[in-house]
């Protein structure tokens, strides 16, 4: 027993303890915002939070809320609350509990601090619009809309110039909502490290190419956290520094992070947050391990396209070409480049209900990786948030199935 | 009225028809998919806009493309691709609206090779300067590129010709809803559904002088007749409406539907083009000035407002919404659009439906006991 411990304890990762201290730190910062006369903005999560960094407005995350009660299998009651609002049970998760937990200050945490302004990039969806119209309507505040076109096949000129004009719409919303000037000069250093926080990111996720992978994707739905909400500030360069280091430990140690890996899998979509533990044994008791997946990576997506010498001008592009606001062809492209990368044998693929741009499309991607390299891939039908999309009966059944194919294939 | 008799035969198979009249004309087909689809560059390049609803045949090939939480309408419309039911179409045109449509989009050009596809990505937001110039330079595009695909060249002239077209269609379907409005008893709402739902189907020219008479013997009845005992006047509001008959049974229940904010209603036809100014910049800012589509965004209180006002002027005693089930634009807006209602006095109710109605009965039952509270 005691060696199972520390076997336990070894494959532990110690940086979390540090993580936990600073989300603290920012939820209380934010919470009591009203005290400390700082501004708040709720932004999207694909969206250009380095501009508030640089105003010294504490961006606030409605999704990362939404996660939070995910996690805190909250998610079926505050989702019922919303549809006695009147919201469709087919609406967004993430969107039903958040909406209602504005008005009753529900939620793991009381409710989000009161926000001055919403900030909404529609990159990822066109759900969160309406959902931050609900919003700037509770809350009565001004609404700033990003529009990035989808590009189904391509980013035209004529919408980059129309997105690049937007940035400066945004820095305009930005002083008249704040009462001063854009800093011009912070915002270089605040895209500095912006950038070197997504390259650090990447770098972490890359750790996983190798085997045993010392990080698994469900490690990284927990630091991700950092990444979505305080991108741009030295703290998260600095909190990465050390996770990275530690994976690099890791990884000379040859500690990875299901005991014995022996099957390799992606994991596409958004998490099922209320049964992230459950799923990650269920996948470890198997020796499987979710070496990578393309929510989290999400974040680092966009380095391609970014000019850190310019980095205003090139957030245009960084904001419109994401993963999620791009055609099901290119993202099957991009699924197969990180199933070689990271060298899995199968993939897993969360068909959402919440969330139709990230779902709708899946079983296209499916049959290309089929055709294109015959990896098996499994659909698991659940919901981020609303537990009550979740069986588990007949989602362990299709695990389990799953992993007999991978071992047909291996054997 | 003869007029009348020809849209329910055009209703009845309005692929065979979109064939025959093909044959006929010589005419390329373009499909398109919703209100934003701009018709007049599609007429102008010498080609035929029909619009798609998904014939509500059984779901079994999309169901390899789209999973169950997706509209009927995106799968009906992909089912019928699938099935070959659409092959007389030569291209089909994706306005971007909502995120189905978006991914309808994509699952569409990468299985249904035989039309060509072009996707017109506008603005989501329609209330800026940047948008709006955003808009104009779409349509352009779209202009151009449609152009390539049917190998021509459309003009001014031609753009112009096919704007007035579009204008006589919607002045004169403005004049029969106002008509509707205003004496409900002079037109069936099964009438009313059909004649809108035949616009958008067939010869644009044909439709356009059709309406007018229409319009016009409408008129004449209306001061020919005294005003019957008036029933519950209703408002219907929501998306896309495939269903005629709840207008009957919304009629039986002792009701009167006097007008509509639905994309296959008023909001396909409102708001006429400015035929003086540059074409393409003139269709944009039609586009941009209508009421907007909830996958659109124009202020805070755009539909809510548009809402009340014409259910005020339409002197509705109560509206049925209707919305189509996972139809996330609508659904998002539903309480808000109520709260609005029920501040201004009107009572509503809500009404979810799939490509099916629910049992007649139980349709009925609810609007009977709708119609008996208003």
């Amino acid at each position: 027993m005691a060696e199972k411990d520390e076997e336990k304890e070894k494959r532990k990762i110690k940086t979390v303890a540090k993580m936990k201290e600073i989300m603290t730190a920012y939820y209380i910062d934010a919470k009591t915002a009203g005290q400390t006369g700082k501004k708040v903005a709720w932004i999207t999560s694909g969206g250009p939070v380095e501009p508030l960094i640089a105003m010294d407005v504490i961006p606030v995350y409605p999704e990362n809320h939404g996660a939070m009660v995910g996690a805190s299998k909250m998610g079926a009651d505050l989702c019922g609350k919303a549809e006695a609002m009147g919201y469709s049970s087919d609406l967004c998760s993430y969107a039903r509990a958040d909406i209602a937990c504005a008005p009753i200050n529900g939620g793991p945490i009381g409710g989000l601090p009161r926000p001055d302004m919403l900030v909404c990039c529609n990159n990822i969806c066109g759900t969160v619009m309406k959902w931050y119209e609900v919003q700037a309507r509770f809350f009565k505040v001004p609404l700033f809309i990003l529009d990035t076109p989808f590009c189904h096949t391509g980013f035209s000129a004529e919408a980059k110039r129309y997105v690049k004009g937007q940035i400066n719409e945004y820095i305009a919303f930005l002083e008249k909502a704040c009462g001063k000037r854009f800093d011009y000069d912070r915002i270089k250093e605040v895209g500095r490290l912006s950038v070197q926080g997504q390259r650090l990111w990447q770098e972490i996720l890359d750790t996983a190419m190798n085997r045993p992978a010392p990080i698994s994707a469900f490690d990284a739905f927990f630091h991700l956290a950092l990444i979505v909400t305080l991108r741009g500030t030295q703290q998260t360069v600095d909190y990465y520094k050390m996770l990275l280091a530690e994976m690099r430990q890791r990884v000379s140690e040859g500690i990875g992070a299901v005991p014995r890996e022996k099957y390799r899998l992606l994991w596409d979509n958004l998490p099922v947050w209320y049964r992230t533990k459950w799923l990650s044994e269920k996948f470890a008791s198997h020796d499987a391990c979710l070496v990578a997946d393309t929510y989290t990576s999400a974040w680092c997506g966009a380095l391609r396209y970014v000019d850190e010498n310019d980095f205003l001008g090139s957030m245009a592009e960084c904001h419109t070409r994401i993963y999620l606001n791009i055609g099901v062809d290119e993202m099957a492209r991009q699924v197969i480049e990180m199933a070689d990368k990271y060298d899995v044998d199968g993939i897993v693929m969360h068909s959402n209900r919440s969330c139709k741009p990230y779902s709708f499309g899946q079983y296209d991607i499916q049959r290309i990786i089929r055709e294109q390299k015959g990896i098996p891939t499994l659909m698991i039908e659940a919901d981020m948030v609303d537990e009550r999309s979740f069986s588990e009966g007949q989602i362990e059944t299709r695990i389990d199935a799953f992993i007999e194919v991978l071992k047909g294939k291996k054997s | 009225m003869k007029q009348i008799e020809e849209c329910y035969q055009i209703l009845k198979d309005p692929n065979g028809y979109v064939k025959r009249f093909k044959a006929e004309s010589g005419r390329k087909v373009i499909g398109t998919f919703c209100s934003y689809a701009p018709e007049e560059i599609i007429l102008a390049a010498g080609a035929h806009p029909f619009r798609l609803f998904g014939s509500g045949e059984k779901i079994r090939l999309a169901e390899a493309h789209l999973q169950s939480y997706c509209c009927s309408l995106v799968r009906g419309a992909l089912e019928d691709a699938l099935g070959g039911r659409l092959a007389f179409l030569d291209g089909v045109v994706f306005p971007h609206t909502c995120d189905s449509i978006q991914r309808l989009s994509d699952i569409w050009r990468l299985n249904v090779p035989a039309c060509f596809h072009l996707d017109l990505i506008l603005p989501v937001k329609l209330d800026t300067d940047g948008a709006r110039q955003y808009m104009i330079d779409v349509l352009r595009r779209f202009r151009g590129e449609l152009g390539e695909k049917l190998s021509v060249t459309i003009s001014d002239e031609e753009l112009r010709a096919a704007i007035r077209i579009c204008n006589r269609i919607r002045a004169a379907l403005t004049r029969i809803y106002a008509l509707k409005g205003e004496r409900p008893e002079i037109l069936k709402g099964s009438v009313l559904y059909a004649l809108v739902r035949a616009a958008m189907i067939m010869d644009r020219t044909r439709a356009a002088s059709f309406l007018e008479e229409v319009a016009a013997e409408m008129e004449k009845e209306s001061t020919s007749k005294a005003a019957a005992w008036p029933k519950k006047r209703i408002f219907l509001s929501g998306g896309v409406c495939n269903h005629p008959d709840i207008y009957t049974i919304i009629e039986e229940a002792g009701g009167e539907v006097v007008g509509d904010d639905f994309c296959t209603g008023s909001r396909y036809f409102s708001g006429l083009i400015d035929e003086k100014a540059d074409p393409v910049t003139a269709i944009a800012d039609r586009y941009l000035e209508r009421v907007v589509c909830p996958a659109k965004h124009r202020g805070l209180t755009n539909r809510a407002d548009h809402l009340v006002r014409l259910a005020r002027e339409k002197q509705a005693r109560g509206v049925i919404f209707f919305l189509l089930k996972f139809c996330d634009p609508h659904a998002f807006d539903y309480p808000y659009l109520k709260e609005a209602l029920d501040q201004a006095g009107v009572p509503s109710m809500l009404l979810e439906v799939e490509d099916r109605l629910s049992a007649d009965g139980q349709l009925r039952t609810r609007f009977e006991a709708f119609v008996e509270m208003i």
